[in-house]
């Protein structure tokens, strides 16, 4: 193993704030899809245009925006919500929730597409068999069509989960010590610019491999008991 | 929230997104050149002639986009060789930097859609060609690459909106583009969410645009399909 200067127990240690905040991502992510794409398909025509906007501004815009309007953007809403309360110091968001926040709203937003389409694909009969069987709405949903919703979602979820794990290295610029930011520190003390950064890219390469190895786990996992044509 | 610093910095905010525009457009251009003999290469029967352009898109889709960055902006200029060559008063630039970074992801991604294109060309129409005798350059040149132009159109589309959005690490590299224009009026006015907010309605503008405009274009090149439209795998 080299010894990168000293500097390889500082790069893990980032791996697993990286890792640390894509999983939380993921998480809100799965639920704001989850809830984006029932208001998507919901019959009320207001809840229906609020996950439109949604997913139109989130997609729309660069991930690198939404994490800087996030990060410095919280602060000021969180400032005027504690005014109302009468506390008037300084609140600091930090890099880590605001990551959380912006990388969760970005999956949330293509995920809700995602879960769309699967939930489009359930048919009619599932949601019949359920009612008569005397299922009540949220059990129907918990046991008859999000296990199937998830069959199909998941390799759309997949991709998207290794889109986000390339997304954590922005949440670097504003101060997450992730892979990227010890990459940067161990650069600036080093000049080794190249060798630092190309660890740093083979380091997302090995989550990027492993988050593959993972995914097709769960999809086997998923359609178990069921035989493709 | 007060919106008449949104007014007065507009100008220097369009001057970033022309440069936005800029990066996008020439690496879309460069990355498509360089993704096609990628693409043909990926097809190739011959194992090592495949397998390098498959380690070169695992790689550039493999890692982010701002490690690639920093790879060839600072990364380039640890060698006394790039710094002595006659390359370096190009990679001193970071414009430059940002085209050939952007350039190299955007080839990888490209590469495979047009892959996925070409190989979504039903079988029966290489073989009328060949039926018809013509040669292997003619038939990509006649038939399989404009068949191809047209079933790569929505995920290409896709891929200028990414590439749009992805250019905003450009500012990272001290790049004056629509972020790092937006970044500097914030450094000067403390006023974050005016300005990125304004930033942010930019780009999505130019997002809806772009998508219009390959709307009207998938329209035409498949005008033979009728109502019909062709769906690629994207990358998701």
């Amino acid at each position: 193993m080299i010894d990168l200067h000293g500097f390889g127990g500082q790069l893990l240690q980032g791996a697993v704030i990286t890792l640390e905040l894509a999983l939380s991502s993921l998480f809100v992510g799965l639920i704001l899809g989850l809830l984006g794409a029932s208001a998507k398909l919901s019959t009320i025509k207001a809840i229906r245009w609020v996950a439109h906007t949604y997913t139109t501004i989130i997609r729309g815009i660069p991930e690198l925006l939404t994490v800087l309007i996030i990060y410095f953007g919280a602060t000021t809403v969180l400032m005027a919500i504690a005014g109302l309360f009468g506390y008037d110091e300084y609140i600091e968001v930090g890099a880590f929730a605001a990551g959380v926040t912006a990388l969760g709203l970005t999956f949330g937003a293509y995920a809700t597409e995602v879960f769309r389409g699967a939930l489009q694909s359930i048919p009619k009969g599932q949601h019949e068999a359920a009612t008569a069987l005397g299922m009540g709405t949220i059990r129907k949903f918990y046991r008859i069509i999000l296990p199937q919703v998830w069959r199909i979602a998941l390799p759309g979820l997949g991709n998207l989960f290794l889109v986000l794990l390339k997304d954590t290295a922005l949440v670097s610029v504003v101060g997450l010590e992730d892979i990227m930011r010890k990459a940067n520190i161990a650069v600036s003390s080093t000049k080794q610019a190249f060798l630092f950064y190309l660890v740093a890219a083979f380091m997302y390469l090995a989550l990027t491999i492993i988050s593959m190895v993972f995914v097709s786990y769960m999809e086997k996992r998923a359609s178990r008991g069921l035989t493709r044509g | 929230m007060d919106f008449s610093v949104v007014v007065e910095y507009f100008p220097r905010l369009l001057e970033g997104t022309w440069v936005s525009l800029q990066l996008v457009l020439l690496s879309i251009v460069l990355g498509g050149v360089f993704a096609l003999p990628i693409a043909l290469a990926r097809i190739s029967p011959v194992a090592w002639i495949k397998a390098i352009p498959f380690a070169y898109i695992f790689f550039f889709r493999g890692t982010p986009l701002l490690v690639q960055i920093f790879l060839v902006y600072y990364g380039a200029s640890q060698f006394d060789a790039v710094r002595e060559s006659i390359f370096w008063p190009i990679l001193k630039e970071p414009f430059w930097c940002a085209i050939i970074a952007f350039t190299l992801n955007t080839s990888a991604y490209t590469a495979e859609i047009f892959r996925g294109a070409i190989q979504a060309i039903p079988q029966g129409e290489v073989e009328a060609c060949k039926v018809v005798g013509m040669s292997k350059v003619q038939m990509y040149r006649r038939v399989l690459l404009p068949r191809a132009f047209g079933i790569v159109l929505p995920a290409y589309g896709n891929e200028i909106i990414l590439m749009l959005k992805g250019s905003a690490l450009a500012s990272t590299i001290t790049i004056l583009d629509l972020t790092g224009m937006a970044r500097t009026i914030i450094a000067r006015t403390y006023t974050p969410m005016e300005i990125f907010l304004a930033a942010g309605g930019i780009y999505l503008i130019i997002s809806i645009v772009i998508i219009a405009i390959f709307r009207q274009i998938e329209l035409r090149q498949n005008r033979y399909l009728g109502t019909l439209s062709i769906k690629v795998p994207d990358k998701g």
